[in-house]
This record gives C-alpha cells, structure tokens and sequence, in this order.
C-alpha cells in the first residue's frame, strides 16, 4: 500500500480533480461515475437502522472497526448520492477517529457542492457525514472502554 | 398534436398573447444556473405578476397601518384596501355573502380551522370523516388528530390504477354515520380532477357536510360555490399568483355562525370582560390578531390577473401545454406516467424505469429547469402506487411549448447520463 495520505491530502486532491473541469455537465457526469462505480452494499445492511434520513433518496450507512481504522461502506438509491457518498468515504474512510472527528470537510464547499445543492439536499450531504462522524466517535468511546 | 394543429385550434379563438404575459412576471426573466429559468413547479407555488409585487410596496410605502382599529386616514385606506380583497374573492368563488369568506393563512389553515372547530363541535365517538386517498397531507392529519381525539372514524376514497377515485366504494363508505367528507377538488400530486359536484350530492343525501380543498383548483377551474353547493371550499392565494400567507375558507353562513371559535385574541371579540367575552361576527370570529394586511391587498390584482386573462382561455393553454407535455414525456423510454384521469389539470407526474427522481431533479435544475421531485405532500398516495415518489411538472399560463422542449430535452439527456 503506497504511504498512506492524510484527510487533507485526499481532500485537496478531490478540489485538484474538479478545477479540471469546465462545466457542471463534466462535474455531474464524474459525480454520477463514482456513484455508478461505488460497490454496492450487501442486502443484509441495508436495513432500517442503516439509514441516514436523507431528504428524497435512501442511503444506508455502515462502519466497521479495523486495527484503529474506521472502515464505511454505504450506499443509496439515487446515482448522485451515491457519487457524493463515494468522495465521502474516499476522504473519511481509514482513518483513526481523531482524523475523523477534526476533520473539516472543506472540500464540500470548495468544489461548490453546497452552493450548487439545494439546501434540502445539501442537508442530506450534512446528515451524511454527521453520521459518518458519530461511528467515529462510538468507536472512540469504545476504544478507551477496551 | 402538432405545433401545426396547435396554431390552427387557436386560430379561432381568443388566444392568449403568452410572450406579453410572460412580461408580466419579472422572475421569469432571470437566468438560473447560467439558463433561462424554466418554471415548471407551479403547483408548489406560481409565480407573481408585477400588479402583484406592485400591490405590495404600495401597500408598505402608502397604505401600512393596522385595520379595523383606527379613525385616521392611514387605517381608513388600508383597511379599505383590505377588506376589498374579501369582495373579490367573494366574486371569484360565488359565494353568496362576503362574510363567508375567511382570511386565512392558506389551505393548510383553513382545513385545520374547520377541523378544530367544526369537527371538535360535531365529531363523536363512532361518526366517521372520508377523505380520499390522494389528499395532501394536510387534507390528512388535521383529520386524524380530530378522529383520535373524538374516536371518530376515517375512511378513505380509494384511488384506482389511473388516480382517478373509486366512486362505487365512496357509495358503500356514506352512511347515516358519515358527517363530513372532505376531499381534494384537483390532486397536486396527478392532476386528477374529481367529480366533486357528485361527491358533494352524495354526501348531502346522507346529512354530511362537505368540505373542498381548492389549492389547486382555484387557478384552473370555474369555481360556483353555490352551484357546488360544497359547505366548505378551502384556497391559497400563493398558488394563483398572489402572496404567500394569505388564504381563504369559505363556509355556508348558518354553518360558520354555528361554529366556535378558532383563535382568541383581537379582532375576534364584541366584548370582553374577565366574566365573559362575547365574540364578534363573521367572518371576524375567525380572524383573530393582526391579519397578513399587506399580502391580502396584494391578493386583489392576483385575482384580477386570472379575471382578466380569464379562467377558460387559462384552461385552453394549460390543456395544450400539458397534452404536449404528456406526449413528448411518454415519447421517452420507460417512462410510466401516474396520474391518467379522463379529467386533468395542469399536471404532469411520471416515473423512470431505473432512474432515481431526485437525479433527475438534480440534472433538470442544473439546466435551470425548476420541476419537483419526490411525494408532493402525498405519502399515501406514492404507498398506492408503490414509488418512493415523481417527477412532477406542472404548468400555468406563463409557460410555452419551448419550454416543454427543453424539458423533454433536458430528460432525454439526464436519463443517457444516470442509466
Ligand atoms: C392539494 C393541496 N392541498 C393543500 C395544500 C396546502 O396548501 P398550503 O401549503 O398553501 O396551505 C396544497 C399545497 O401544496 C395542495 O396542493
């Protein structure tokens, strides 16, 4: 595994990607790219107390705990959700929940991906990695029960 | 039906110069997201005429002072300007009196002012209220909270496959225990219109009251109150071009006398004393504090737009719009239209095989096409048909066939991408 890059790198290598583009056909059509390629969760998770309350989509959202390393995996109904939850997981997932907890997501604005969304989606977006940022913290917590 | 026919139909008529009412509406001339905006979402809300957005500074700039309170010139006038949005209103639905109309906030307010008081009066334990099943949710819960707390008993008017309601079981649900029936007039989430005339007949020979909510009928319908002979006929002023937050109930006069009383407060009272208040008259009974003044003033030229234009020549270019609208949508592979009532209005709501409707929302406004995704306040509704929601357009006057082209263009495009 090549050395493993910081949050911060991750996210500035996702605005280094998007100042490519020209138009928001191009950033759509990425977006919808990722939310094609993202695996798929497994049927067994996607049950109710995997869902985030989004606003029209369904999205399912689990974590898993791996030497000191938060692991998401989640999935939703709609393509461009799913693209949005790729670039979330691409940033979040595999770091320590300290990482996870400081972690400023910056990026969200700097490709205009809360300016561009509705509020109402852009809350969906929010609620996503409020969740993402609870898993962390439970497994913090857990961490120093052990 | 072509361009072609489209021009000739017209021809005869008396048609609407829709580039001159397009100048009418300021908004329409801004860009979103680097296009022209292309309104498609009025069933949510239309947009306002200039008399409109006028009525509103002049009211603030000239007119701003309390109503019903004052002897000064300011209070004359604007309670003046105030009360002369009753009358019209009063014309624009028949009503037989100008004290059967109630200011409201909206529909909303309106279902919930006849739920709490008429309902809380007359409701008892075993009587039981029918809705349908493609109410709004607010044609919904007001009832359910009156029916829980009086033990009464909602029924549901099923919908069959093409949205329209199942008048066979609306027989066989009246009964001697039926005391209200209150159902939509035209269904935001389909368009359906429903034969309210029969439903209000039948409702009136089992003793029930009926209730109408005209959110959506109001801005395409001729609208007789007493030739419907509906008891209760509920509208919104922001879905017929006026202002936000400002509404009406009607009500058959006997009935809104009989009532109680909604809020307490100002304006609604005769006589107050800590021993006992006596309340004041309709339609004031119902109107307690300080009304949204300056958005009723500026109701009046809304109502005076779609009189001017006039409701059927309305009627014949939203026909067209959506005729045109229903075949270029369904041109379009797996795409499942719901909602094909006989009688619509206004309303287009469909379906993509294999494509999320907010994706298709995202995609349309990114080409500053404005229509909206998702149950339209309709939960039951999508349960019946099985879909999470729609993408729904929906049309006014203002709206041209263009425009449908870019709608269907800009689909075809957003389904190449998500498939
Ligand atoms: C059929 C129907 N009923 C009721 C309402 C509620 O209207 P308002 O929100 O203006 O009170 C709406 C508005 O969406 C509607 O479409």
């Amino acid at each position: 595994m090549a050395a493993h890059k910081s949050i911060e790198e991750i996210e500035e290598e996702i605005v280094d990607e998007f100042s490519l583009f020209d138009s928001w056909d191009d950033k759509y059509e990425y977006i919808i790219d990722l939310g094609k390629k993202l695996q798929p969760l497994d049927d067994a998770f996607k049950k109710d107390e995997n869902k985030v309350k989004g606003c029209q989509s369904t999205v399912w959202l689990v974590a898993d705990y791996q030497d000191g390393h938060v692991i998401y995996k989640a999935e939703s109904d709609a393509v461009i959700v799913k693209g949005l939850i790729s670039m979330l997981i691409r940033v979040l997932s595999n770091h320590t929940p300290d990482e996870i907890l400081n972690a400023d997501m910056d990026f969200i604005n700097k490709i205009g991906m809360t300016s561009h969304l509705a509020q109402t989606r852009s809350n969906g977006l929010r609620a996503m990695v409020k969740q993402m940022k609870h898993y962390a913290l439970a497994f913090k917590s857990l961490k120093f029960d052990a | 039906m072509s361009n072609e026919t489209i021009a000739e139909t017209a021809a005869g008529n008396k048609v609407l110069d829709i580039e001159a009412i397009r100048n009418d509406f300021p908004i329409l001339n801004r860009l979103v997201k680097g296009h022209p905006l292309v309104y498609l979402d009025n069933a949510a809300t239309s947009q306002k005429p200039a008399a409109v957005i006028d009525a509103l500074v002049y009211y603030y700039t000239q007119l701003n002072a309390n109503v019903h309170r004052g002897i000064h010139t300011l209070a004359e006038e604007a309670t003046a300007a105030f009360e002369a949005t009753r009358d019209a209103l009063r014309q624009f639905i028949n009503a037989a009196h100008r004290e059967e109309i109630i200011y409201t906030k909206g529909t909303t307010e309106g279902i919930n002012l006849v739920a709490y008081t008429w309902g809380r009066k007359n409701l008892q334990e075993g009587d039981e209220v029918i809705i349908s099943g493609m109410e709004h949710h607010s044609n919904i819960v007001p009832w359910q909270i009156v029916c829980e707390e009086k033990k009464a008993v909602l029924k549901v008017i099923p919908v069959n496959e093409k949205g329209e309601l199942i008048l066979e079981v609306y027989d066989q649900l009246l009964s001697e225990r039926t005391k209200l029936v209150s159902v939509v007039h035209v269904s935001n989430a389909m368009g359906t219109i429903n034969p309210v005339k029969t439903i209000i007949d039948k409702a009136h020979a089992k003793g029930a009251l009926v209730l109408i909510d005209g959110a959506q009928s109001s801005m395409h319908l001729d609208i007789d109150v007493q030739e419907l002979d509906c008891d209760f006929f509920a509208l919104s002023a922001h879905k017929m071009f006026g202002p936000t937050g400002a509404g009406a109930l009607y009500g058959k006069k006997h009935i809104l006398e009989a009532m109680p009383v909604f809020n307490g407060g100002g304006e609604m009272i005769k006589e107050v004393t800590f021993e006992k208040t006596t309340y004041n008259e309709l339609p004031y009974k119902f109107e307690a504090g300080t009304p949204n003044i300056a958005d009723f003033v500026a109701f009046k030229p809304a109502i005076e737009y779609i009189n001017t234009l006039g409701k059927e020549n309305i009627r014949k270019h939203e026909d067209e719009l959506l005729s045109y609208a229903t075949r270029k949508v369904t041109e379009l592979e797996g795409v499942r239209i719901i909602g094909e009532a006989a009688e619509k209005a206004s309303v287009l709501s469909f379906v993509i095989d294999g494509v999320h409707p907010q994706d298709i929302g995202i995609l349309l406004d990114n080409k500053g096409i404005a229509v909206r995704t998702g149950h339209h306040c309709a939960e039951p509704l999508m349960n019946r048909f099985c879909i999470p929601g729609t993408i729904r357009a929906s049309f006014a006057v203002y709206n041209t066939l263009e425009e449908i082209d870019k709608l269907a263009d800009g689909l075809k495009k957003a389904i190449r991408l998500l498939r």
